[in-house]
């Protein structure tokens, strides 16, 4: 094989990975097109959250944080194996946002600064690079107490949770814009022509409803960044910030396969580090980092002599006046406890913090099926699959509702959507199982099971208009899914403004049937700040965080 | 300063000036409200009435599709309703994401039959939608409407913001209103309710079921709930109205769930006069018509007749 094929073959892998792993996104979506025959157990044609079960750190981080390598997460060993042997074939060749920041660093333009020498000087080696180290062992440090961080920088999760959030919606958002834009001429055939685009693309991008996600500024702020840094610094997240990057860096320090350098063909060119992704130091006058290679083999395809080649087992002491000999990794001994230090002690800052067990936050509403916030904390990457899945736009990114340690977990915002009765679907997806996979049983229950409940819903009196207005209205009973009602009515003879008597129905709260879906809540016509609204009060996967002392009838 | 300087550059300047102000002119607005309304279309669709024919037949059986030609054969059969070519609309409840055995959405059963009658009649098109509450795809599909109907032909719509349009209901409290198109845009409509309690307006039948052609903040309308579903009774009176009373939700109703609250009745309701039909299935939920209110109301709005009997109601027991 030529070298030619190979970089052409690496360009095929990572245009393949990149639309394999943007598709899975596209894919965490309930469709309609379901055969009728499983309704009672509706489920996801494909496995959507596979790519994010193929990070080593993901497994790793979880495994750390809760002791476990849940499900899935076991083909995160496809990745580190043959890392162990190959080097970082992961980031040059399959991670998808490593193939983003490849492409937009390499983007041609005009006014980009990095050309000739300057581009040469930028592919050095540089000491910002061994960031990316020490947020590692912070994050294992973090991990080891059972605070799982590694999602904020896992970059499978960074992308899942920054399309699905952020991308998709705006997609969206624009879509319909433009769309009504060709419309409001007026132009009968220009908007017929606007609208059969439009309903051409819509089914196979767009979700069926229209997503409003709270907070995303935030994630597509943090983003926006990661992009932007590619135009000042070739792969900046790659090379500086990514501990996935970092993780298998440190995997590939035995790697039997390599660079060999031959000095007596090489002219000093410097073609190699000009093209190079990894400021790994490709050319002869310097030591080659195997932990900073990417394995991109920019390096021979633009070597003039055929000076470079990767083998296994290479010559690493090839060059007479500096052996390239493979440098060790740029960290310190006493960097790399003090960094696993600082990740330990996060835990105390965290949990001596509130928000966690002493004054949680009435608005961290998880989703049905999560396990006990601890755990959870310990299992969720952030990946937003959850928040994507959801039919009815339910679950959303906290932004500090469960403190910064739980920073873009999910919670549910009622107001903007609830909790279907029959729907598993956020369970289903989730790859490290902080959301548990409930049966349709075990999520609306039946005659023997408790349903899966995620608070309690309370009538606020002085809002509601039955209660504070002498209107009838009960909407809220209306939509209350369990059966019986947990919204229960009492008739009542109120006296409006001018003092004459209006019966009405006033609402109630039965707490032993709420399972704190927030139909009531998503129903409400006080639409600004309903008059029924839920709070996490009474979930199942706590103890502690219940109101009652014994439930009536079923759990 | 050359004059030749001193002219270009106050010509500029006085030009970027005259466009800067011409353009705040040109676009001053000097309205104070915009509000219009889209001119309103025929939205009756009752057909004339004919002495020869009962307004109102119910028929009991088993076979739910028998049951439903019989009830529809009392009353002239389906050609009396649909001409050849017609396109016709049919509006099942399918509010909520519910089994056919938890009386929640109207039985998948009838609604079949009724397409597959539409289509034997000559019918060019029927589309079979509504606006549910739960999350449209599932309520369709857990229905079993979906299935059923498409498999009779029909095109099920699942409504998005492009199938609305507003129009102006001229009611007392229904005016201007987004509007399911399909529901105005067509030349028949069958409205095929289900039987069930309802706290606030004693029960959902057929002109309550109209309530899912409306877009919009709907959940203000209980507030008027009567004179709200009386309006829009008066807004679009269907060609025919089928109850499907095969299976009937005596509590815990729209939404119900526990098959305790399921009373199974077999029985189905055809009827040129909806108050009629919700008098006599009204009866099911063990209430009587006069005093439920919107019923009542639209009785004494001229809609219908309250007392079913009087209207020629034929039973046609198995």
């Amino acid at each position: 094989m030529t070298v030619k094929t190979a970089v052409n073959l690496r360009r095929i892998s990572q245009l393949l990975f990149f639309l394999v792993f943007f598709w899975l996104i596209l894919k965490t979506n309930f469709e309609v097109n379901f055969t009728p025959e499983n309704v009672s157990n509706i489920q996801l044609p494909y496995p959507v959250s596979i790519a994010l079960e193929f990070s080593p750190l993901t497994a790793m981080g979880t495994f750390l944080a809760n002791g476990t390598v849940f499900k899935g997460l076991l083909w995160s060993l496809v990745i580190l194996i043959p890392t162990i042997f190959l080097g970082k074939f992961f980031c040059g060749w399959v991670c998808p946002l490593g193939t983003l920041n490849h492409w937009l660093s390499e983007f041609r333009s005009e006014r980009l600064s990095r050309r000739g020498l300057k581009k040469i000087e930028s592919n050095r080696y540089k000491s910002y690079q061994k960031i990316k180290y020490y947020l590692f062992f912070i994050l294992i440090g973090a991990a080891l107490m059972g605070v799982l961080q590694i999602g904020l920088f896992d970059p499978l999760s960074f992308l899942a949770r920054s399309i699905g959030t952020v991308v998709l919606p705006m997609l969206h958002h624009t879509a319909d814009s433009i769309n009504s834009f060709f419309k409001s001429f007026g132009f009968p055939p220009l908007s017929s022509l606007s609208q059969s685009v439009y309903d051409t693309i819509a089914p196979a991008i767009l979700t069926f409803r229209k997503a409003h996600f709270h907070t995303i500024i935030t994630i597509g702020t943090f983003f926006l960044a990661v992009l932007v840094m590619n135009r000042i610094y070739t792969r900046f997240w790659c090379r500086g910030i990514c501990p996935l990057g970092a993780m298998l860096g440190l995997f590939s320090r035995y790697a039997i396969f390599g660079l060999e350098k031959n000095a007596a063909t090489c002219d000093n060119c410097m073609k190699c580090a000009a093209h190079c992704q990894g400021a790994d130091g490709p050319e002869v006058t310097e030591k080659w980092r195997q932990s900073e290679c990417v394995l991109c083999l920019n390096c021979l395809d633009s070597c003039p002599n055929n000076s470079l080649t990767f083998k296994f087992f290479p010559e690493l002491a090839g060059a007479p006046q500096k052996p390239s000999s493979t440098q060790k990794i740029d960290i310190t001994r006493r960097k790399t406890i003090a960094s696993v230090a600082g990740g330990l002690a996060l835990f105390p800052l965290f949990r001596s913090s509130d928000g966690f067990n002493v004054n949680p936050d009435p608005s961290v509403i998880r989703p049905p099926g999560a396990v006990p916030e601890d755990d959870f904390l310990a299992r969720c990457i952030r990946c937003g699959q959850c928040m994507r899945v959801c039919p009815n736009n339910a679950l959303h990114p906290t932004l500090f509702e469960a403190g910064l340690e739980g920073m873009w977990s999910p919670i549910m915002i009622p107001r903007i959507g609830y909790c279907e009765p029959t729907c598993t679907l956020c369970g289903e997806v989730c790859p490290t199982g902080a959301i548990l996979q409930l049966t349709q049983k075990e999520k609306a229950g039946d005659e023997n099971t408790p349903p899966n409940r995620v608070g309690t819903a309370f009538i606020d009196r002085s809002r509601c208009l039955p209660w504070a207005m002498a209107r009838p209205c009960i909407v809220c009973e209306e939509w209350c899914p369990t059966s019986p009602k947990t919204i229960y009515l009492r008739e009542e003879t109120v006296y409006d403004s001018n003092g004459n008597p209006v019966e009405v129905k006033q609402p109630y709260i039965n707490p032993d049937l709420c399972t704190g879906c927030g139909a009531c809540e998503y129903a409400c016509p006080v639409i600004d700040k309903p008059a029924v609204y839920v709070t996490s009060i009474g979930e199942s996967r706590s103890k502690e965080n219940q109101i009652i002392l014994q439930r009536q009838g079923i759990g | 300063m050359e004059r030749r300087d001193f002219i270009k550059k106050t010509g500029k300047a006085l030009a970027l000036a005259a466009i800067t102000g011409g353009t705040g002119f040109a676009f001053h607005n000097f309205d104070t409200a915009h509000y219009s309304v889209p001119a309103v279309k025929k939205t009756s669709f009752s057909i004339a009435p004919d002495s020869s024919f009962p307004q109102i037949a119910l028929a009991e059986n088993v076979d739910h599709a028998a049951a439903l030609n019989r009830a529809l054969d009392a009353l002239g059969g389906i050609k009396r309703f649909v001409k050849p070519g017609e396109r016709v609309t049919i509006k099942p409840n399918v509010g909520w994401d519910r089994a056919p055995s938890q009386a929640a959405d109207t039985n998948p059963v009838l609604v079949g039959e009724m397409v597959r009658l539409c289509f034997a009649a000559g019918a060019s098109s029927v589309i079979v939608s509504d606006i549910s509450c739960n999350d449209p795809r599932r309520c369709f599909l857990r229905s079993g409407i979906r299935e059923a109907a498409e498999r009779a032909g029909a095109n099920v719509i699942l409504p998005t913001d492009e199938d609305f349009i507003t129009i102006d209901l001229k009611g007392e409290i229904l005016t201007a209103w987004p509007v399911l198109k399909y529901f105005v845009d067509t030349d028949r409509l069958i409205n095929m309710p289900i039987v069930k309690q309802h706290s606030l307006s004693s029960c959902t039948i057929a002109m309550k079921n109209l309530y899912g052609i409306l877009g919009g903040p709907r959940n203000r309308l209980h507030q008027s709930i009567d004179q709200s579903i009386v309006d829009l009774a008066v807004f679009c009176p269907p060609t025919l109205t089928v109850v499907d009373a095969t299976r009937v939700l005596m509590r815990g109703g729209p939404q119900g769930g526990s098959l305790n609250d399921v009373a199974i009745q077999n029985s189905v309701i055809c009827a040129t006069d909806q108050v009629a039909a919700d008098a006599r299935a009204s009866e099911f939920l063990g209430l009587k018509p006069e005093n439920v209110g919107h019923i009542a109301l639209a009785a004494k709005s001229g809609l219908g007749q309250i007392d079913y009997r009087a209207a020629g109601y034929k039973e046609l027991l198995s």
